[in-house]
């Protein structure tokens, strides 16, 4: 049966900004930037592991309706599209600090956890993304 | 929905992230308002067309969304956990719960479960309705 997770999606409102945000600030990797032309194919992951990637999807035609793709841009600026990503780190608040300094809107302080200590922040466009440094 | 529109809600989410976040503090309409960049009253009322309920509405149920929390994970008195998650006054406090909840403080402690998921849905989906 299955081993491991190698892909996974998130929307995003424009994919050059995903780019400035995801690997500008959050300092992932692009794994893959491929103009299909009838889609980007962008996908980030953590440095050093790219069998691991998430892809950075702009929602819109072909794929779906500009109505429905309205929704869809509707949903994730509420913050209800779904989309969400938690990492791990070794320094939770070491790197909330750094995050910070680079203008990274956070939702959460580092807070002292039963797992750990954690933190939570979004995205340019809404999705909600947490970061834990598990419980040594 | 224009590109207006995804920016509006935007900002009607960062200042409901606000609520979120600095639920304790004695925040306002105007406060929030500042968060969003809009005037108070386009805030009012664009934060109710955005997510169905006044600001108001909200930061009260998150509020006893956290008084819940702390009342199933510690021992804490039901006064500490009023003026901790920024009630006013014990009465106040007391009173919306049971509004919200349907039942007191003390009934819904003796009650509750602990639940051990990631913090930030517990908080989406324990917020009273």
């Amino acid at each position: 049966m299955f081993n491991a997770i190698t892909q996974s999606q998130i929307y995003v409102l424009d994919q050059d900004e995903a780019l400035d945000f995801y690997v500008g600030k959050l300092g992932l990797e692009v794994v893959a930037d491929v103009p299909l032309g009838f889609m980007r194919w962008l996908t980030v992951g953590v440095p050093g592991h790219p069998e691991r990637q998430i892809l950075l999807e702009r929602p819109g035609a072909p794929a779906m309706s500009e109505e429905t793709a309205e929704q869809v841009r509707e949903l994730v600026t509420k913050g209800v599209m779904g989309g969400w990503l938690i990492f791990t780190t070794d320094d939770c608040r070491g790197t909330y600090k750094t995050l910070l300094d680079k203008g990274v809107e956070f939702t959460e302080e580092p807070t002292e956890r039963p797992y750990g200590i954690d933190c939570g922040l979004r995205d340019p466009f809404g999705n909600r993304i947490r970061f834990t440094q598990p419980k040594a | 929905m224009s590109r207006a529109a995804e920016g509006s809600n935007r900002r009607m989410l960062r200042a409901r992230d606000t609520m979120d976040r600095d639920y304790a503090r004695p925040l306002d309409v105007p406060a929030l308002a500042r968060v969003a960049h809009v005037s108070p009253a386009h805030f009012a009322r664009t934060f109710r067309a955005t997510f169905g309920e006044t600001p108001h509405r909200y930061l009260q149920r998150r509020r006893v969304e956290r008084a819940m929390y702390l009342l199933r994970e510690s021992d804490r008195s039901v006064t500490d956990i009023a003026f901790e998650v920024g009630f006013g006054s014990p009465g106040t406090f007391s009173r919306t719960f049971r509004g919200i909840v349907g039942s007191s403080p003390r009934a819904y402690r003796k009650e509750a479960v602990a639940a051990a998921v990631p913090t930030c849905f517990t908080m989406a989906w324990t917020r009273p309705g």
